[in-house]
């Protein structure tokens, strides 16, 4: 309804007592909301209205997912060995003899085991993109390695039911990720072990890791040791520390 | 005392013709999208600065401020920024939502109510600029003519706040989604740049404040309560030869023009060139 443009003095008087009452009761309120929000009951340590609007944000952009998107390639040029920012799961020595994949199904049975070479006989593939920090950096860095999709494409008779999520695990267990199946199988997504034509180094991931655009950093584990598909979501060692399971870029 | 003083008052045989009345100076629109507006900033530069500390990118690097930490330690501390990022990007990435949406249906509002024209300077009103500020820092006499709701330097910084908070919501989300919305980083030129832009924008947001605030003190009472009841209590000016006077000046379409509060009790601080700055 539309305001009056003049009013009198009395009539001034008791709008201005009402509307300074509204505002300071919306003023309270908003603030009693806000110290609530801020204390209340904590889901994998942030508020759990916050996780829920993580998870609204997961199923907005996940829905406007496309595959055939893909993420800004870059010359090799502006491209360096990415930067070191944490070594969750890789911070035993590298034992490359004792090294395999091991390969889960969603009940938690053995599907397979592969060597590196497994790996290297899959279709060769290499990018040249922004890697992301979710701490705010940004890298131009180099990856080359099979596409996720390809290695899956080898248990694909032995997977039933829906495979909606891939979870993988250092050697150790001490590092873990939980991606969605939408991000694994896009052509982006790499089990890398080179780059820039030399195998990776031991800190940044050897001898294989996942490598994608499409995720921040805390997502593209280093030394994979366990590959699990799973119908639900995994554990994910940042996700359990307060950050988005999605961190979806 | 006093409330014998009202009463002799009130019982004043003749009420003596109303010397203030109300107008309307903000719209309920307006009032509640700015009294949202604030703590939503409020809560977006905080949770932003919690991500902005798990990597100060630009504590080095820009115009060589190579030991200019941005934030000292003694301002992070207290206010609990170290070590926050994961509950910064909860918060920053839920209030954005509300943010965004609170600046979308003001620019609805803008249009559909044709209020943009008060706020929107024309190239006329831009030139009185540097008078109006000229003004408001005591060094000239007389403000500029004024056809607006607001001054001309208030049409200024009040359109290029809007427009800053299209580019914040616009960096934002080329941050947030920088690969699926590939588009947007595209016109930022390039995920760093944008960041510095979304940085920059913040600390445009801060000077805005600060100075939004001192004017909004220095426009005294009656401005701030317009802001919170819609209407400023303005002054009736008796009809007097001195007025039709100075009707013949550029101001004399404005026949309301008494808005600044003429006869107000500092008449050195409440001249004509009106003082609803905030």
């Amino acid at each position: 309804m539309a305001e009056r443009e003049e009013l009198t003095m009395d009539e001034y008087r008791s709008v201005s007592r009402r509307r300074f009452l509204t505002t300071g009761v919306a003023a309270v309120a908003g603030f009693v909301g806000f110290r609530n929000l801020q204390s209340a009951e904590l889901d994998n340590r942030i508020p759990g209205p916050l996780r829920d609007v993580h998870e609204l944000n997961e199923s907005i952009w996940s829905a406007l997912f496309r595959d055939d998107h893909l993420a800004e390639e870059f010359p090799i040029s502006e491209a360096s060995i990415l930067r070191v920012n944490g070594r969750h799961g890789i911070r035993d020595e590298l034992d490359l003899d004792s090294w395999q994949l091991n390969v889960l199904g969603p009940d938690g049975e053995q599907l397979g085991t592969h060597t590196l070479d497994d790996i290297k006989a899959l279709p060769w593939h290499e990018m040249t993109i922004e890697h992301k920090c979710i701490e705010g950096w940004a890298q131009v860095t180099n990856w080359q390695g099979a596409r996720f999709s390809d290695f899956m494409a080898l248990y694909e008779d032995q997977l039933t039911g829906d495979i909606s999520d891939v979870y993988l695990e250092t050697p150790d267990g001490d590092y873990y990720v939980s991606v969605d199946m939408a991000t694994m199988r896009h052509p982006q997504t790499l089990l890398a072990y080179d780059n820039f034509g030399e195998p990776i180094r031991e800190l940044n991931g050897a001898p294989l890791r996942l490598a994608t655009p499409l995720k921040y950093g805390i997502k593209q584990i280093k030394r994979i040791g366990t590959i699990q598909f799973r119908r639900s979501q995994g554990g994910d060692y940042w996700g359990e520390r307060g950050y988005d399971w999605y961190a979806g870029l | 005392m006093t409330a014998t003083l009202d009463r002799d008052d009130e019982a004043a045989p003749e009420p003596p013709a109303p010397t203030q009345k109300a107008v309307l100076r903000h719209r309920r629109g307006n009032r509640w999208m700015h009294w949202i507006n604030f703590p939503l900033i409020t809560i977006m530069i905080w949770s932003g600065l919690r991500i902005y500390w798990a990597e100060d990118v630009f504590a080095f690097g820009i115009l060589d401020w190579e030991l200019f930490k941005f934030f000292p330690d003694w301002f992070n501390e207290p206010l609990g920024l170290n070590r926050r990022l994961a509950r910064g990007l909860a918060f920053h990435l839920s209030f954005g939502w509300l943010f965004t949406l609170n600046g979308a249906l003001y620019l609805a509002y803008l249009a559909g109510t044709g209020g943009w024209r008060q706020l929107v300077p024309t190239r006329q009103q831009i030139r009185r600029v540097p008078g109006v500020v000229l003004h408001d820092l005591h060094l000239r006499k007389e403000a500029p003519p004024k056809d607006s709701h607001y001054n001309a330097a208030q049409q200024l910084s009040y359109t290029v706040i809007v427009l800053l908070g299209v580019l914040i919501v616009a960096t934002g989300f080329a941050l947030f989604k920088p690969t699926q919305l590939s588009f947007l980083v595209t016109i930022f030129g390039g995920y760093e740049t944008a960041r510095l832009i979304h940085f920059t924008t913040t600390i445009l947001f801060v000077l805005f404040f600060v100075v939004h605030m001192l004017q909004v003190i220095r426009a005294g009472r009656r401005n701030f309560s317009s802001m919170v009841t819609g209407y400023e209590v303005v002054d009736i000016e008796p009809a007097s030869p001195d007025v039709t006077a100075e009707a013949t000046g550029p101001t004399a379409e404005q026949a309301g023009d008494d808005e600044s509060g003429v006869g107000d009790p500092e008449p050195v601080k409440q001249s004509e060139g009106g003082r609803s700055d905030g």
